[in-house]
């Protein structure tokens, strides 16, 4: 075992911190689905889990089949290749997250249905009823996994992005010596060594389709999370909707299989010569056309349109006049998604530091229960984690009341900090995800050799670890800022009275029905990523040797 | 919690010795002029109403809007909890929240007054607020029928031509838990079968994509509530197509009525500002409030001798189910059993 410095120390320290506050809503759960609900089982295993099981397993398949071929297609053509247009896609790629996937539903339905735009165009055209046997149906299985996956990829993009960019470096540039294509330096070098990466961005984009109710429901899917809601608030048992949520585990626990699978053996590491960047191709005539195109369809489609449409709307609707009420939301948005991704980054570099510096059961447990988080629906871990919120937010009252204190209430929920550590709860996992795979690449030799020339650990993580974490911290920065923005059921549940957020926002109009007057609070959701994204990814993209 | 109970008597004892801290605890500082509300209404709905109250009675009301969920955090912030009202938008909701004891009889002789016994709780603990009805939007040019009833909806002459959303949607529920309180478990499941077998498409988005379908020419029936229409026909000139190309009828249950949801308030267990929220309670009640209510959000009031909105007038004469809301209740669980086994989501 290496020996514990200080900064092994605070990290193990901060690791068993995130394992406890993120277990909290966990054991919460698993203690509710301890009761008994008669009855429950046999109904659900005769009637609702075949075909929930199946329709789930079919959506999952076919979300992971395209955020894959989206996602590592264009990171592959971002990292390893220049063409005009690259330096816009760099910002844009990322962007399709903003849109939260029931806006996306929600604009893809109404775009595509019969008397939509796309329909008056075909009428141009087409007698009537032709022109409705023309639209795609978008309220079907293949609807639900063309439009969640159009707004998911870029977790596969951004994860993948960031392991092309260091990892290609040597053995691609040996492979071109040898005068190998570029495709089969993607084939044969490139894709396997990122096969970390890809498993993780694999897992989070399934786990968010898994976690998905708004658009699956409206889009007429019944997954495993529909059925999750069903039990809880059609057949009054939180029990018994516990007891799905933790069948939900195994599930989970399968998806975390697979991405070990995914690193299983693939210990080779940098070569110690230079971790650093490939130079990246210039690709010229008809092939920077066709990347150009490859990377423009998932911006166009995932982004831009779902844009232009919501613009649209707030142009129509004049909804611009809403500004004013709006930018409390705003504020509040920003201040609860900025700390809790603060909050998520720091917790998930201790998990792995601490794994680093002090590998063992202990450490390697904490990194396995950050996860978790992320395995419930949002709503299932909002209310698992309103016990221990309110336990505590209790022993503050009793304490100060007993001292002759005044109280502040109900701290934590009357504060608004518990929406932040809800999101921390959640989305640690994506930056112990990103993190766990950044450090795998970095050489324990690196470690030895800078320790044993006299360097502390604060010292060596600092100037060996920290330029080699850069591209993975900063994806996970941009993602989790990003979720924390667009999430809503923890939200919804755990705000202070009279806050609002931007997705709240949305939610007061969608929920009437008449989501396109949420349009302005939507749009400046995308505002509010587009910022942080040209940032980090500005500087995330490594210059290239000849630059 | 045992070490709780004596924090709190000492808390109060502090509280009651010493006003100078009485002004800085936020509970009891609430105390002055506030009422809470914890809504499964959209704020945004509600908002006018409670800035009238607000300007009528100098009591300001603090709201947190939720699609689910409330009743379990009022519960778990026990008797520290800042809610006083609790307002609800479903019959079975009313219910869960009863049951889960964290309500408390209003005991108030005006609400009493404003509330036919059909639409409040016989113990106070809860009194409807406005009505909407679970109704056809109907296509103008295929439908002649004018009158119709919910138990034709199994008649294979609509064979391919009806739309809904999930029929594990609260709304659906609580109608197909009407249906098997009218028909009996076993007739229910039957009548439900049928309904499936005549379905156009897969049940799937909201009630407003249900008027769009019968309007594309899907279907022909599409289930929705009363105020959707409303809202397409009135207030989103990009929807106002859908609503002139479908008409509502008012369907009935076979010897019964119109199927009808309740929206409605209850006073928080442990309401820090228990006057307050009973004014609220009985403000919302008035005839002024219930006006409002009715003009801004197409529902019908629970206070008779109210005006509808003509839009709603419109639709006809209701004619309610006489059903009490606590037997529909009984059967929601039933209801969505009863959606699994025939599959009617499939």
């Amino acid at each position: 075992m290496r020996e514990l410095g200080r900064a092994g120390l605070i990290a193990t320290g901060l690791a068993l911190f995130t394992a406890l506050i993120v277990a909290l809503p966990v054991v919460s759960v698993v203690t509710l689905a301890l009761r008994p609900v008669p009855g429950l089982w046999q109904d659900l295993m005769q009637y609702v889990l075949p075909r929930t099981l199946r329709d789930t397993s079919i959506l999952l398949a076919g979300v992971g089949t395209l955020t894959v071929l989206l996602g590592a297609s264009t990171a592959w053509l971002i990292a390893a290749h220049d063409f005009p247009g690259r330096r816009l896609l760099l910002w844009l790629l990322p962007l399709p997250l903003a849109i939260p996937t029931y806006i996306a539903a929600y604009v893809y339905v109404d775009l595509f249905e019969p008397l939509g735009p796309v329909h008056r165009l075909l009428l141009l055209w087409l007698p009537p009823r032709d022109a409705i046997g023309a639209l795609p149906n978008l309220r079907s299985m293949l609807g639900a996994i063309f439009v969640i996956s159009l707004v998911l990829y870029p977790y596969v993009y951004l994860s993948m992005q960031a392991m092309f960019q260091i990892r290609s470096a040597e053995f691609a540039e040996a492979a071109r010596t040898l005068g190998a294509k570029s495709w089969t330096i993607f084939w044969r070098i490139s894709l396997p060594m990122a096969r970390p990466a890809l498993a993780v961005g694999l897992a989070l984009a399934l786990l968010e389709t898994l976690n998905d109710i708004g658009a699956s429901e409206y889009l007429g899917v019944r997954t495993f999370t529909v059925s999750i809601f069903t039990v809880w608030l059609n057949h009054d048992s939180l029990p018994g909707a516990a007891q799905l949520a933790c069948l939900a585990l195994f599930a989970v626990a399968a998806l975390v299989a697979l991405e070990r699978y995914g690193v299983r053996g693939r210990s080779f590491t940098l070569s110690a010569e230079n971790p650093q960047v490939a130079a990246r191709a210039p690709l010229r005539g008809a092939k920077a056309i066709s990347a150009l195109v490859v990377c423009l369809i998932p911006v166009v489609l995932g982004f831009l349109l779902p844009l232009a449409y919501l613009a649209y709307q707030t142009l129509q609707r004049a909804l611009y006049a809403q500004l004013d009420g709006i930018a409390s939301s705003l504020m509040y948005t920003v201040l609860f998604a900025g700390t809790a991704t603060i909050g998520a980054l720091i917790l998930g570099l201790a998990v792995l530091t601490a794994n680093r510096w002090w590998p063992g059961r202990l450490t390697r447990a904490c990194t396995a229960i950050s996860f978790t988080g992320y395995t419930f629906p949002g709503l299932v871990l909002a209310l698992g984690l309103l016990a221990p919120l309110v336990a505590f937010d209790s022993f503050v009252h009793s304490l100060l009341t007993s001292a002759g204190l005044p109280s502040p209430g109900l701290l934590l929920i009357g504060s608004g900090f518990a929406v932040s550590i809800a999101y921390v709860i959640r989305f640690v996992a994506v930056a112990s995800g990103f993190f766990r795979t950044a450090y795998a690449r970095i050489p324990k030799d690196y470690d030895d050799g800078a320790r044993m020339s006299g360097a502390s650990q604060f010292t060596t993580m600092w100037r060996v670890h920290m330029p080699l974490l850069r591209p993975a911290l900063l994806s996970a920065a941009v993602i989790v800022f990003v979720d924390c923005l667009k999430e809503l059921p923890a939200t919804l549940l755990l705000r202070p009275l009279n806050v609002e957020t931007l997705s709240t926002s949305i939610y007061q109009y969608a929920s009437r029905g008449s989501f396109e007057d949420g349009a302005l609070a939507a749009l400046l959701i995308v505002a509010a990523s587009v910022v942080p994204v040209i940032f980090l990814t500005r500087l995330s993209d490594v210059p290239t040797r000849s630059e | 919690m045992n070490l709780l109970r004596p924090a709190a008597a000492a808390a109060l004892t502090v509280a009651l010795i010493s006003p100078a801290i009485d002004g800085a605890m936020s509970r009891a500082a609430a105390q002055s002029g506030e009422v809470n509300v914890y809504s499964y209404r959209e704020t945004k709905l509600i908002q006018p109403l409670f800035d009238t109250f607000t300007a009528e009675t100098g009591i300001k009301v603090n709201v947190i809007s939720a699609s689910s969920g409330l009743e379990q955090r009022v519960k778990a912030e026990g008797e520290n909890s800042p809610a006083d009202v609790l307002m609800t938008v479903d019959i079975g909701r009313i219910d869960e929240a009863v049951r889960a004891g964290i309500t408390q009889p209003i005991k108030s002789a005006v609400a009493d007054a404003a509330v036919p016994a059909q639409y409040r709780d016989p113990d106070g603990h809860w009194y409807g607020l406005s009505k909407r009805a679970r109704v056809f939007y109907v296509s103008r040019d295929r439908v002649q029928q004018t009158a119709l009833t919910y138990d034709e909806l199994a008649d294979p002459k609509w064979k391919g031509k009806i739309c809904i959303r999930s029929g594990q949607h609260i709304y659906n529920n609580a109608l197909f838990a009407a249906a098997i309180a009218h028909l009996g478990e076993a007739k229910a499941e039957e009548w439900l079968r049928g309904v499936k077998a005549n379905l156009a498409q897969k049940p799937s988005g909201g009630d407003r994509e249900t008027a769009r379908d019968v309007a594309a020419g899907k279907c022909d029936i599409g289930i929705g509530n009363t105020y959707y229409w409303a809202l397409m026909k009135n207030n989103d000139p990009s929807k106002k197509d859908w609503a002139d190309a479908t008409r509502v009828v008012l369907p009935t249950f076979e010897g019964g009525g119109t199927h009808v949801n309740l929206t409605a308030v209850l006073l928080a267990k442990h309401a820090p500002n228990r006057a307050n929220g009973v004014k609220l309670i009985e403000w919302l009640l008035g005839e002024k409030a219930q006006q409002i209510y009715a003009d801004v959000n197409y529902e019908y009031p629970v206070r008779p001798g109210v005006a509808v909105n003509p839009t709603i007038a419109g639709y006809g004469e209701l004619k309610v189910d006489s059903l009490p809301v606590a037997e529909i209740g009984k059967h929601r669980k039933a209801a969505s059993q009863l959606v699994d086994k025939v599959g009617f989501d499939n």
